[in-house]
């Protein structure tokens, strides 16, 4: 229902093709921590598919993050310099639809009421074809506190291993397939 | 306690709209799962922080020389759905030149590239939400969606705004344009209200004499709302 007092929101258009002349247009985003990094430093390498199982070239992920406390950095006063890790990250997939954060990984956070979350990243996806973008989150498969973690316990049970980054061989890197139709289809979130 | 409360339904486009080709074989199948209010505020807080340089709202001055086409204006107001201002929120954009090619490798459109328009920028909403550039009209471009399709001018533009479910990623529109009767991207919106808000307006008080031409371009983010009478569960 239409609420007198509100103005109508902007709707979402898509991202088109072209965001690499804008948003995407360096890859520093994507090296969101550095050296000094307090933190287990980690690769995230992000891969997205389409319905047919072919890789996405056009896509935008951004990440949100905790630190590796579990504390979101706060919003910089204006004029203030921001902190040296601010949590986000943002990368243009490749040709064969991958895109390599270089991060630490994220700590579980202690939120209000004693919500136990496990460590997590939020993901924003973006790329032509959606209309709108979609939200979704990467946790790390074997990670104990999965199970109590409330908003992946809102996905139902057969679709949570959609959310699950696997670690490769060398120990640091994770990986995380998004597909977004069909067998293993990624749950992604209305929020 | 969350305040957050829901889009209006019809401002938004749905993820499948089969008229523009690309969401047939992208859009989700399964449903999205819900997330009910309380928990809304777990999903991350987020603020947009780039560095800012003093010409970045300039995109007709990140080159030797200057772009072709006609120089405009755009400025207007980032604000909630309750009418109220988003401060030093980051708003970028993007857009083709003006003869309606992008900087970009992917762009093959027969049309030329203008050596003096990348056709990036970025800013920050001042204290009120006033955001403000200076650019050149973007051109109408073909593209292969349909037989004969040829996008709108437009220009594109992403905001954060106060929290993650505020992100936003729009595209502005000019007005009268006889091309949005025929751009699904635009009607994929159901509402007309929420496709005119994405229709920029001409206003002669932004205009600078002998100068540029200025479009006004007010973008609404979703709202934050402490009415306990909204009967979300």
């Amino acid at each position: 229902m239409s609420d007198p007092e509100t103005i109508v929101a902007s709707a979402s258009q898509t991202v088109g093709p072209f965001f690499h002349v804008g948003p995407a247009r360096t890859d520093h985003l994507g090296r969101m921590a550095s050296a000094d990094t307090p933190g287990e430093a980690m690769h995230l390498r992000v891969r997205v598919l389409d319905g047919d199982g072919a890789p996405v070239n056009d896509a935008m992920v951004e990440l949100w993050q905790a630190d590796a406390r579990g504390a979101f950095s706060a919003r910089p006063a204006a004029g203030e310099a921001p902190p040296s890790f601010s949590g986000f990250g943002r990368l243009a997939t490749n040709d064969d639809g991958w895109c390599t954060f270089e991060t630490i990984r994220p700590g579980a956070e202690r939120g209000a009421e004693d919500v136990h979350q496990a460590g997590h990243f939020t993901v924003c996806l973006f790329m032509r074809g959606l209309l709108r973008h979609l939200y979704t989150r990467i946790y790390f498969a074997g990670d104990p506190a999965l199970q109590t973690d409330p908003l992946l316990g809102l996905v139902p049970e057969a679709r949570r291993h959609t959310l699950l980054a696997h670690p490769c061989a060398d120990g640091t890197t994770w990986e995380f397939t998004v597909r977004l139709q069909g067998d293993g289809e990624t749950a992604f979130f209305d929020l | 306690m969350t305040d957050r409360r829901a889009l209006e339904a019809g401002s938004q486009p749905p993820l499948l709209y089969p008229p523009y080709r690309s969401t047939v074989r992208r859009a989700p199948a399964q449903p999205l799962v819900q997330v009910p209010e309380r928990l809304v505020d777990l999903a991350a807080p987020m603020y947009g922080y780039l560095p800012i340089d003093e010409l970045d709202n300039d995109l007709t001055r990140q080159h030797s020389g200057e772009p072709l086409g006609e120089r405009i204006i755009v400025a207007g107001r980032v604000l909630d759905e309750d009418g109220r201002p988003v401060p030093h929120t980051l708003v970028e954009l993007w857009q083709c030149n003006a003869a309606g090619r992008y900087r970009h490798w992917r762009d093959n459109h027969p049309a030329p590239i203008d050596p003096n328009f990348s056709g990036g920028g970025r800013t920050v909403t001042d204290a009120q939400g006033n955001y403000r550039f200076l650019t050149i009209k973007p051109g109408a471009y073909p593209w292969s969606n349909h037989d004969n399709a040829w996008r709108p001018a437009h220009i594109h533009f992403s905001l954060f705004g106060r929290s993650i479910a505020t992100r936003l990623v729009t595209q502005m529109y000019f007005p009268s344009d006889p091309l949005c009767a025929y751009d699904p991207m635009y009607q994929s919106i159901p509402d007309e209200r929420a496709r005119l808000r994405l229709v920029s307006q001409f206003d002669l008080s932004l205009t600078q004499p002998d100068w540029a031409l200025g479009y006004r371009f007010d973008i609404v983010l979703r709202g934050r709302h402490s009415t306990p009478f909204e009967g979300r569960v």
